[in-house]
């Protein structure tokens, strides 16, 4: 399906990039849940808010970055999180924070947008170092990029301040609102979430996007029809960057600080683990796997605990869940869910998506 | 199924939200290391907990205890995110925790956003937790970890006559107020420091740094923990290495003594200080072994109880004290809880414990060497006893804030400060 949308970026204007044709198709499943977000504050605790809903949605958009290159362009990149935690970072080294011997105390609206560019310019030239290659050997390249940042924070003091990080760094007070507020930063991050998310899906049915998906499914073909396939995978980085680096500024904002453990090897992985229990076949995916991932981590003491067992086994429980959900479904949550509608509609129209990576 | 799974999760995470505190109920919030490279130390310190619960019958004040325990992996943003958990979700008034030094020093600022609850301080030894912008309901009824190597440098300079050595430690927050402790009462002395060798937290191969270890000094200060501190013991083992060692606090503590392999050997004979010294004859200490001891099968615990199992036992029974003698009661935002706690001097097992202006402890620190038990159990045995070590080392308020905060070179290795 893929080959032949990307045929069509030949021709000048795509149907599907039209706006209203957009909102038009969207299901009313998508409707229910866009209202459910929004009046969510109405009666949620501010600790589902910020930890559950918040939480899940900055790690769904670190996810959705990277279900962007992985679904679209073929690349699983472990680098995202890393590209996140370093505009993370850089918000607590240019803007404020406790440790004032390193933060500089430049305003938001100053920190912010250079922290996106730095992210933004180290996300695209970890993508230059690893376009190049193919499938285990990106995930390696990444990886490797991924575990060198998390061991130069920890032992870099003059810059990133060690094993501590920086703390009490806050959201900051804009028009009047205090966005470190559980309502008003839940809404910070929703909008930033469906920004992405609408992004992505406009991203795909571009021309640009549809390009990419051609260079996934046959990249010796597109090179030969005139199209530059580093670029475009460069191209796909610096988006996939973007999206990242916005995360990375949310995620520092919701922790209230950040510290090397942010970004180790093991979060790295989870946000690929993140991405493919989720579904690694379309945007909403990354949302849902986050989502699972935030509430097993939360609750799976609890559960283990309610259920008479040990609760140090929690890993277990996280492991095992995740496990369930692979072992069923190679696809993740979304694969299980097309499954069970084409059992149950017993129709066999086309399936919705693209590939699977 | 997996659909009508995650509803069910997501239902249970929004309706536990409405859930309550009953009135006879007692919630508290546990912070433990219960991942990572300090694992064994967490599990001790819950341990501790169970005893000191146990021992109280279940009950503070007539409300019955239920513990929230909520793993962390000593790295501050798991310990914010755990306790988040807890006062957040969970609603509870009282947390105990954490165990490690970052975590504390991440804690402290977030106690600071919530004045309704308050906090004990698990095992966590960082200077800067007390010290620095000290939070109004954050308690440490333990010392820190330059207070638990107090004695260790005379001890070292004049008994063993070490004039050089070379430190090995990890690099964060713990490890530098241990090291701070030691360099200012050896260099003092005229004890010199040769080199400053930091690994991070969690380092499973250690062959790099044992073969850049120098053999022209009297011993090697080694400040790890947990796995870390036995992954270096086996492999400086391996590699033959017959310097002569001087540990940490958490260094040659049951966490490290008791597990199998070459650290039994090499932990022989090797002096540290720290909050507790296994074989104390006094009475007290030793009715805690026996509860210890007592409460868990041989297999599931250590021989002694380890420092983290000590200093959450006594965070327990400062807050039953001061709950039992204002009767439970929490009203006007912990008030009569606070004062009472502030001016509670703790009969612990490891020696009287009162707190200072900055709700940090004052106590005893033992200096020890690891000997070899009759039954094959390697324990501490104390050689000196330090009573009333204060935050500041001895040293009066000024010149103490001069020497600064330590880090990975601060305070320099000098004969007067």
């Amino acid at each position: 399906m893929a080959v032949i949308d990307a045929r069509d970026t030949i021709e000048p204007r795509p149907v599907a990039t039209q706006p209203l044709s957009v909102l038009g198709r969207v299901h009313p499943a998508a409707w229910l849940l866009a209202v459910f977000l929004l009046f969510l504050p109405a009666f949620a605790s501010n600790f589902v808010l910020t930890q559950l809903f918040g939480w899940a949605m900055i790690l769904g958009m670190v996810a959705l970055s990277l279900m962007f290159l992985a679904g679209y362009g073929g690349m699983v990149s472990l680098v995202q999180l890393t590209v996140a935690a370093c505009a993370g970072y850089m918000v607590a080294i240019f803007g404020t924070s406790a440790v004032d011997a390193i933060s500089l105390k430049w305003a938001w609206w100053v920190a912010v947008p250079i922290a996106i560019v730095i992210a933004v310019i180290f996300g695209t030239i970890s993508g230059a170092l690893s376009v190049r290659t193919e499938g285990i050997y990106t995930i390696m390249i990444t990886l490797a990029i991924a575990s060198g940042f998390y061991y130069f924070t920890l032992q870099n003091y003059t810059i990133f301040n060690g094993f501590s990080g920086f703390n009490a760094v806050n959201a900051p007070v804009v028009f009047g609102v205090n966005w470190r507020d559980p309502i008003p930063f839940y809404y910070l991050c929703l909008f930033w979430a469906a920004a992405s998310f609408l992004a992505v899906v406009y991203v795909s049915r571009s021309p640009f996007g549809l390009a990419l998906q051609g260079t996934r499914d046959n990249a010796r073909r597109m090179e030969a029809l005139g199209f530059n396939v580093t670029a475009h995978r460069i191209a796909a980085y610096a988006f996939a960057s973007l999206i990242a680096a916005i995360a990375g500024v949310l995620l520092v904002w919701q922790q209230i600080q950040i510290s090397p453990g942010t970004a180790g090897v093991g979060p790295v992985v989870d946000i690929l683990v993140i991405a493919v229990v989720g579904g690694i076949g379309r945007p909403i995916g990354p949302f849902i796997g986050a989502f699972i991932y935030v509430v097993l981590r939360t609750f799976a003491v609890d559960v283990l605990e309610g259920l008479g067992l040990d609760g140090k086994r929690f890993q277990l429980l996280i492991g095992l869940g995740f496990l369930v959900i692979v072992l069923f479904s190679p696809d993740g949550v979304l694969g299980l869910w097309s499954r069970f509608k084409d059992r149950v509609l017993n129709s066999n129209s086309l399936r919705p998506g693209g590939g699977s990576a | 199924m997996f659909r009508h799974l995650l509803a069910t999760a997501a239902l249970a995470a929004l309706t536990a939200t409405g859930a309550q505190a009953q009135d006879n109920k007692l919630k508290i919030g546990v912070l433990a290391t219960l991942e990572g490279a300090l694992t064994t130390l967490g599990e001790d310190a819950v341990r501790g907990l169970q005893v000191a619960v146990k021992q109280a019958g279940g009950k503070i004040a007539g409300k019955e205890v239920e513990l929230i325990i909520v793993p962390t992996n000593a790295s501050p943003d798991s310990a914010l995110r755990g306790v988040r958990k807890l006062v957040e979700q969970d609603k509870v008034p009282i947390v105990i925790g954490p165990v490690s030094g970052s975590e504390g020093i991440a804690l402290r600022d977030y106690s600071k956003t919530q004045p309704g609850v308050t906090f004990l301080n698990g095992s966590s030894g960082a200077l800067e937790t007390t010290f620095v912008t000290p939070s109004e309901n954050f308690f440490r009824f333990n010392m820190n970890g330059a207070q638990w190597l107090a004695g260790l440098g005379e001890y070292l300079y004049k008994d063993k006559g070490y004039k050089k050595i070379v430190t090995l430690a990890e690099d964060y927050s713990f490890p530098y107020t241990q090291i701070m402790g030691l360099a200012t009462e050896y260099c003092r002395l005229g004890g010199q420091i040769t080199e400053r060798l930091w690994v991070p937290l969690g380092t499973k191969d250690f062959a790099s740094i044992i073969a850049k270890l120098p053999d022209d000094v009297d011993a090697i200060y080694l400040g790890l923990g947990g796995g870390d501190a036995v992954n270096f013991f086996n492999q400086y083992a391996q590699a033959g290495g017959k310097a002569k060692l001087v540990g940490g606090s958490i260094m040659v503590d049951q966490t490290v003594l008791s597990s199998k392999g070459a650290a039994k050997r090499l932990a022989i004979g090797v002096p540290s200080a720290g909050p507790q010294a296994d074989t104390w004859d006094d009475p007290k200490w030793q009715a805690w072994v026996k509860a210890y001891q007592d409460a868990f099968p041989a297999d599931k615990r250590f021989p002694i109880p380890s420092l983290t199992g000590t200093a959450y036992y006594n965070a327990f029974n400062a807050l039953n004290q001061a709950m039992t003698k204002i009767n439970g009661d929490l009203s006007d935002g912990h008030k009569k809880l606070r004062e009472t706690l502030a001016a509670l001097e703790l009969d612990a097992p490891n020696g009287k414990i009162k707190l200072d202006k900055n709700r940090q402890a004052i106590g005893t620190n033992f200096v020890y060497e690891i000997v070899e038990a009759p039954n094959g159990d390697l324990v501490s045995k104390m050689v000196k006893l330090v009573p009333n070590v204060s935050q500041n080392l001895g040293f009066d308020d000024a010149t103490f804030q001069r020497i600064g905060l330590p880090s990975r070179t601060s305070p320099e290795c000098k004969k007067s400060y």
